[in-house]
């Protein structure tokens, strides 16, 4: 083998990189993301239910915060209507965290653990829960 | 039909992993075995192709005419092009490996009416392959927000500047346009231009499919049909902590895109992908211009035994005496 030096560094290196998802998780608990319901409002409930379907929240309250803003912001509409019929002011600090005030236990358990950095917070203020506590 | 044979093997591919996770249920196999696979294949490949490549001799010193060599002291050397120590050898192969110095250069060649023969630069493969090439590891970089809790900062860093034009929800990636729009252009070149849709072979075309299938099904998952991404990380940080299991509703689409990146890791150290790690050998870019300063022995020159003057004249002293010649040694 010529130039043995340089290339078996250079392979250790790589190699290295390659595998920095196993080392890095050496030691490291896996805390898996538990969103929790527990808010006085909610607990209040007879019927715990969302504006819309749980499935549907999960799979799409990203587009549906979108598309309030829009509306909200661009068209001067207020009110969503709901699947079922119900109508919604549409609004994240009115209508969202009414019941969801837990944004610690509620948003960023999946948030942070995926790490999505939704850019909400640069225009709304945080829920109570946060203010009250100093944050 | 080449390119036919490269597409329906990719077409494949895509089939593998869908009827196994739909009709047979096999996400273990997908989403554990495949994976694990693949890793191991990929270094011990990776490791032997680059073991293999430096047994090679080193060849004699390869002088490129890019620029001026080291000369008389008022003629002015091109450190970069022409670097005669390891620092200018270490600039070369930075801007080679960063910047694709050498790709940059690339001539087209053309007969005109005249008739005339025309040379001109032709820097639309170099953009491309530039787009491609960083696009690719920025988006494997930004993949390191699946593999690791807590996530480090500069990935955060990373999804900001590549996710700030914030179109849309989830916010688009440039990295994920020009990717998608890289791997088009490079495949449409192939097919255009006829020089190289002559050469092209079905290991030219197979990579292209195969990136551009990955790239395919991860903007269908990240833009379009939601898989459950929570479940993906809990999968993949089981697989490093090697404690595997599979959430059961991560979504069909979800392991075809695994299945192809599985397929592309093991198929990488067999295949001109290995370039990755090829490019480092580049004798005219990685060897100074030192000729003429430094002895280069032949690594496979075998002793030669040579018969000197000396020895002859032992061999023949009397017979060369008796006939009155002359020797050197009484």
């Amino acid at each position: 083998m010529y130039d043995s030096g340089k290339i078996i560094t250079g392979l250790v290196l790589f190699v290295g990189l390659v595998t920095l998802p196993f080392w890095y998780s050496i030691g490291k608990a896996q805390v898996k993301p538990d969103p929790s319901l527990n808010t006085p409002v909610i607990n209040q409930m007879k019927v715990k239910h969302c504006i819309e379907s749980k499935q549907f929240m999960i799979d799409n309250h990203m587009e549906l915060l979108n598309d309030w803003r829009n509306a909200v912001v661009r068209d001067n509409k207020t009110l969503y209507v709901s699947t079922t019929g119900q109508s919604f002011t549409m609004s994240l600090e009115v209508t969202c965290f009414h019941c969801h005030s837990n944004e610690k236990q509620f948003c960023n358990q999946c948030h942070s653990y995926v790490n999505i950095q939704p850019y909400c917070w640069e225009c709304h203020v945080k829920p109570a829960e946060e203010i009250a506590n100093g944050h | 039909m080449k390119l036919l044979v490269a597409f329906i093997s990719v077409l494949v591919l895509v089939a593998i992993p869908y009827l196994g996770i739909t009709y047979a249920g096999m996400s273990s196999v997908f989403g554990i075995i495949v994976p694990y696979a693949a890793v191991i294949i990929f270094i011990l490949g990776f490791v032997y192709r680059i073991i293999k490549w430096a047994r090679s001799p080193v060849p004699f010193r390869i002088p490129t005419t890019c620029g001026q060599e080291k000369s008389l002291p008022w003629i002015k050397q091109n450190k970069l092009d022409n670097p005669s120590s390891t620092t200018g050898v270490v600039g070369r192969m930075v801007l080679e490996v960063l910047f694709f110095r050498s790709l940059f250069r690339n001539t087209k060649t053309e007969l005109r009416d005249g008739p005339s023969l025309a040379y001109a630069s032709s820097g639309w493969l170099w953009l491309a392959a530039i787009a491609f090439h960083w696009s690719f590891l920025i988006i494997l970089i930004r993949h390191f927000r699946l593999f690791s809790v807590p996530v480090p900062y500069f990935i955060n860093v990373l999804e900001n500047v590549d996710g700030f034009l914030q179109i849309g929800i989830p916010t688009l990636y440039i990295t994920d346009v020009l990717l998608l729009a890289a791997v088009l252009y490079l495949f449409i070149r192939r097919i255009a231009i006829p020089q190289v849709r002559y050469i092209s072979l079905v290991s030219d075309y197979f990579p292209l499919f195969l990136i551009f299938g990955i790239g395919l099904t991860g903007v269908l998952m990240r833009y379009f049909y939601r898989v459950n991404v929570i479940g993906v990380k809990e999968l993949v940080m089981g697989l490093i902590a090697l404690k595997p299991n599979v959430p059961a509703d991560i979504g069909s689409l979800f392991f075809i895109h695994l299945f192809l990146i599985s397929a592309l890791f093991a198929y990488l150290p067999f295949s001109k992908l290995m370039h990755m790690g090829g490019v480092f050998f580049s004798p005219t870019r990685n060897l100074a211009n030192n000729n003429r300063m430094v002895r280069h022995i032949n690594p496979w020159n075998y002793p030669v035994h040579v018969h000197t003057y000396a020895e002859y004249e032992d061999d023949f002293r009397d017979k060369m005496k008796s006939v009155g010649l002359p020797v050197e040694k009484e």
